[in-house]
Formats: C-alpha cells, sequence, structure tokens
C-alpha cells in the first residue's frame, strides 16, 4: 500500500525563509535512508503559498485568489509518497524524520486509494469513465 | 497504545531494521545463522517489553543493544567457547563500554557493507535455489517463516526446514561473510539478481495455484532489488533489473481481469498501467545504460518492457525495435524462450508467417517439450493464418500443459473460439 507523508508548512517556512543548512543536510541523509530502504517512490518539496493560487467553486461561477494564504497550519509543504505494508511502517518512517532546529510541527500520513479500495461502488461504468480519462491524460 | 497496537509497530519495525540487525549481528559474531536467532531474540524481548515500557525512541538501536548482549552471554556459556569465540566476546565488551554516539556512528559506517554482505550470503552459490529464496526473503526482506509460506503455497514446517538446512550449509561449509571481488564478482551478483527476479516472477505469474498474481510478492522483490541496487551502484545489471520490475509491476493492476482471469498485454487496458512506476523504471533503465550495461540481460528486457510502456495504444508498439532486442537477447543469453519470445515479436513486425517459420525451428527443442507457451504462441499464429482446426489442437494441448488454473481457462477459451471459426469457416 501507498501513503503519503504531508510535512506542513510554518510561519518562517511561508515567509520564503530557507531552511537552515543543518536542516537540508539531515532532510538529505533522511531521503537517502527511504531510498536506501527501497520504500520512497517520490517526494517533493513546494513553495510558499504566496507563490500558488487557490480557484474557488461556487455553482458555475470560478473566482481565483492568489496566495499567500493566512491558516499557516493547514498548507501543505511538502510530501513523501512511500510504499510500505502497514499504516504503522508509514507511521515509523514519519517519525524518523529529522527535526534538527527543534520545531513544533505535524506531519500528516493518509492512505493512498488503490482501484481495489472503491470495491463494487466503483461501478464498471465509473471504471470505464476513469479509464477513457487516464487514457486521455496519458495521451498527452 | 493498546498491546495489539504496539505488536504491529514491532511488526513494522522489524520490517525496517531486522535486515540492519541481522547483518551487524554476522559481522560480529561470524554466523549467520546465530546471528538471525540472536536477532530473533531481541524481537522476543521487544515484544515482551514494549507493550509495557512503550516504543524506544530509536528502536533500531535498542534491538540492536539487546543482540548484542545476548551475544556476548552466547559467547561466554556456550561450549563452543573457543579462543576466536573468547575473542570477539571480548572485544564487544570492551566495545559495549565505548560511549554510545561513537558506537552508533561505528555501526554506520558498516551498515551499507554488512547488508551487501548479507545479501551475497543469502544467495550463495553452495545454496539450492529455493533455499536462497526463502533466506532472501526471511534475513532481508524481514519476512516471517509463515508469510514466505503463503507467498510460496507449501506449508510452512517446508520452509522452517528450508531455512535452517540454509543455514547449517552456510556454517558447515564457513562461507565468509564478505563481498567477493575480481573475477567472482560478476557471477556472484547474477546469483543475487536470479534470486531476486524469480521471487518478482513468483508473484507476478504464478506458476502455480488459484491466484494468477501475488502483489506483495511482486512488492518484496521490487523492495529487495532497489535496496541492491543502492548497495551496489555501480552494478549496471541491479539497474537493469529494477527497470525490469519497476515497468512489469506498472501493469499489476491491468493483467487481471474483474474475476481474476489473466489479461495479456496487448488486450490489457494501459489507462490502468501506473505511469509512476514507468517513470522510475525508464529512469533505472537510463541508470544501467549509463554505466555501459545496455547490453546486459536484464537491461535489454527492460528496454524490450520499456518499448511497451512508452507505446500509448498497443498498436503503436515499435516491433521492429523489439524483434531486434530480443535478437541481441538471443546473442548473450541463447535461449529457445527467448527465441520464442523473438517469434512473436517477429510475427507482430514481420507477418505470422514470419513469425511461425522460427517457431517451427523450436518444436523439436527438448527444453521446451513441456513449456505450454510453446503450442499457445504456435497456435496464436495458426489462427492468424486461418488454420484454426490447427490451432485449435495446439492451444488446447498448451491448456493441458500449464499449472495455472485461471491461464488454463484462457487457454480453453480460445481453443473454443478456433473451434466455432473453423465450423463456420467449412
Amino acid at each position: 500500500m501507498r501513503f503519503m507523508v504531508i510535512i506542513k508548512a510554518d510561519a518562517s517556512f511561508e515567509a520564503g525563509e530557507m531552511p537552515s543548512e543543518r536542516f537540508l543536510t539531515e532532510m538529505g541523509k533522511y531521503n537517502e535512508e527511504l531510498v536506501r530502504a527501497g520504500v520512497l517512490l517520490a517526494g517533493e518539496g513546494l513553495h510558499p503559498s504566496s507563490k500558488g493560487a487557490r480557484v474557488r467553486f461556487s455553482g458555475s461561477k470560478r473566482t481565483v485568489v492568489d496566495g499567500p494564504f493566512t491558516e499557516t497550519k493547514e498548507l501543505v509543504a511538502g510530501f513523501w509518497l512511500i510504499q510500505v505494508t502497514s499504516k504503522e511502517e508509514a507511521i515509523e518512517w514519519a517519525k524518523r524524520i529529522p527535526n534538527p532546529d527543534g520545531v513544533d510541527a505535524e506531519i500528516e500520513i493518509r492512505q493512498v486509494f488503490e482501484p481495489e479500495d472503491f470495491g463494487a461502488e466503483f461501478t464498471p461504468e465509473l471504471r470505464e469513465q476513469e479509464r477513457r480519462l487516464r487514457a486521455e491524460v496519458a495521451s498527452r | 497504545m493498546t498491546a495489539p497496537d504496539t505488536h504491529r509497530t514491532i511488526d513494522a519495525v522489524w520490517r525496517i531494521e531486522s535486515a540492519k540487525l541481522i547483518a551487524g549481528l554476522t559481522r560480529i559474531v561470524r554466523d549467520v545463522g546465530l546471528a538471525e536467532d540472536l536477532a530473533q531474540d531481541a524481537l522476543l524481548a521487544a515484544l515482551e517489553q514494549w507493550p509495557k515500557s512503550g516504543v524506544p525512541d530509536n528502536p533500531g538501536a535498542w534491538l540492536m543493544a539487546i543482540g548484542k548482549r545476548r551475544a556476548i552471554d552466547v559467547m561466554r556459556r556456550g561450549p563452543m567457547m573457543d579462543r576466536k569465540h573468547a575473542e570477539i566476546g571480548h572485544e564487544l565488551e570492551s566495545r559495549q563500554e565505548s560511549p554510545e554516539p561513537e558506537l552508533a556512528e561505528a555501526l554506520d559506517d558498516h551498515v551499507g557493507d554488512d547488508l551487501l554482505r548479507l545479501v551475497f550470503i543469502a544467495c550463495h552459490p553452495v545454496l539450492t535455489t529455493e533455499a536462497r529464496v526463502a533466506l532472501t526473503l526471511r534475513l532481508l526482506g524481514g519476512l516471517t517463516t509463515d508469510e514466505i509460506a503463503r507467498a510460496f503455497l507449501v506449508p510452512e514446517s517446508t520452509i522452517a526446514q528450508r531455512i535452517v538446512r540454509a543455514k547449517r550449509t552456510l556454517s558447515d561449509k564457513k562461507v565468509p561473510f564478505e563481498v567477493p571481488r575480481g573475477d567472482e564478482l560478476a557471477a556472484r551478483v547474477s546469483s543475487v539478481l536470479e534470486v531476486l527476479y524469480l521471487i518478482f516472477n513468483e508473484g507476478y505469474s504464478a506458476t502455480s495455484g488459484e491466484d494468477w498474481v501475488r502483489p506483495n510478492l511482486c512488492q518484496d522483490a521490487l523492495r529487495l532489488g532497489r535496496i541492491v541496487a543502492e548497495l551496489a551502484p555501480n552494478e549496471p545489471e541491479v539497474h537493469g533489473l529494477v527497470a525490469l520490475m519497476e515497468v512489469q509491476a506498472s501493469r499489476l493492476r491491468a493483467r487481471v481481469g474483474p474475476s481474476g482471469e489473466p489479461i495479456v498485454l496487448l488486450d490489457q487496458n494501459r489507462a490502468k498501467w501506473d505511469r509512476l512506476l514507468i517513470q522510475r523504471g525508464l529512469a533505472a533503465l537510463q541508470r544501467a545504460e549509463s554505466l555501459g550495461g545496455a547490453r546486459g540481460p536484464f537491461a535489454l528486457q527492460a528496454a524490450i518492457a520499456a518499448c511497451h510502456a512508452r507505446a500509448r495504444t498497443a498498436d503503436e508498439t515499435d516491433w521492429v525495435r523489439i524483434a531486434s532486442l530480443y535478437q541481441a537477447l538471443a546473442q548473450v543469453t541463447p535461449s529457445p524462450i527467448v527465441e520464442l519470445n523473438r517469434a512473436v515479436a517477429i510475427s507482430m513486425a514481420y507477418g505470422p508467417t514470419e513469425g511461425l517459420k522460427l517457431v517451427d525451428t523450436l518444436t523439436s527443442e527438448p527444453s521446451l517439450a513441456h513449456y505450454h507457451l510453446l503450442p499457445s504462441v504456435r497456435g496464436d499464429f495458426l489462427r492468424k493464418l486461418g488454420r484454426f482446426e490447427e490451432a485449435r489442437v495446439e492451444l488446447e494441448r498448451a491448456a493441458s500443459l500449464t499449472r495455472n488454473a485461471r491461464e488454463r481457462e484462457l487457454l480453453l477459451e480460445r481453443a473454443r473460439a478456433c473451434a466455432e471459426q473453423y465450423r463456420s469457416a467449412v
């Protein structure tokens, strides 16, 4: 099973401050550990929300709101996508994320949906629809 | 945290730490069997203590400390208390007194080397292939005997025996805990890669039983492959194998139908292919090629798999390139099975008549006499040429030769279709 391990933003991250050299070194080591254990599938760090935007939906209306956004604690700063065999294993890996600057932070762990998770609710028609969508995306 | 929760956490820790633990202990006691017993002791201690005390902050170091303490005990009281063991015991004790961080650092330095040595010992040529597979999953994959037994559909006692015997063989033959050098290295790397691919294949197209695929086994093989690729980053074929497994695993979801039946490559819904794994596979292939390994057997097979992965529809497949890659593969590893695959590619690139010509040179091949894919492929060519009655006979023969129930159904269905076409043609 796959999990997305999500690292949340804090005020200094949102202010665009670059992480300390120590942080980068430790994080590099941690990523290497994930690769060496054969569990890391993908991972990315994000720019602060000031470089992003939101598209708000209200019925047929679409409104674009530029960043930054204020609710800092709920903002995503980066993620890892890992392949493991249990939620507990994902938690074990998350506990090992370095925190060299000793900040208060929160890591969120979310399981990635696999097609079989939809079970009977995912009807053949829906599957077909998804298939076509994916084929279109793939053909681009 | 409740006790069952802690047990699940311990399982997770074990999966992450066990190989490093066993490797580290083997370096100390110089006996992989003993090291594994010590690691199991440490696991038991964790199962006993963690539900009460909570999971320690550094569970790996905790397990290692217990394992070492047990190692000292064994060395001291064991009847095999000879000079070598006494020395190791003494050395361990003095190291035990050294400050913790220093010890941890010393261990860190060795982790990669020790793991690689463990990989080579688990896949050592003195062991039978079956033993290598079981030992690899057990020592490196962190699987329990029960999990291995279920994956291979054999009784747990069979696997347990296989492992005990393998450990005894390694000990009796005094197999050294080392990374092979010079001329020996290439052959030993091949042995490791073969074992990993065997595990992968058992999961990818189960040779027996009801299920067509057992994805967990594929995941384990892939994880071990990625680990070995980082341990031996300069070996091009390791990356070739990882590339092959990544690309093949990208199709896992597409090769099984709703009721568990197999779906062949060209009929698969390509939207279900896992793009992320394909990307990873292509990157690994590039790594193999940049190390000068484009002509390695695994890299060539990965290149073939990559041709399929790159084609957006089955019709877009570059069969001419695939046929030439198979030809290259036949040069490095001549085998009737490679020829059979080449025949399929040739038939797709240049027509079934050309394919049949090549396949007909293989029908007298003794090693293929009981191989179900030979009549299956030949039947397919004959069907395409409109020779339905001959095709039916071949497909039925193929059905009688396969050991997989799902595949048998599929072949019989194709045979019935040929019979119908024959009837409507005459």
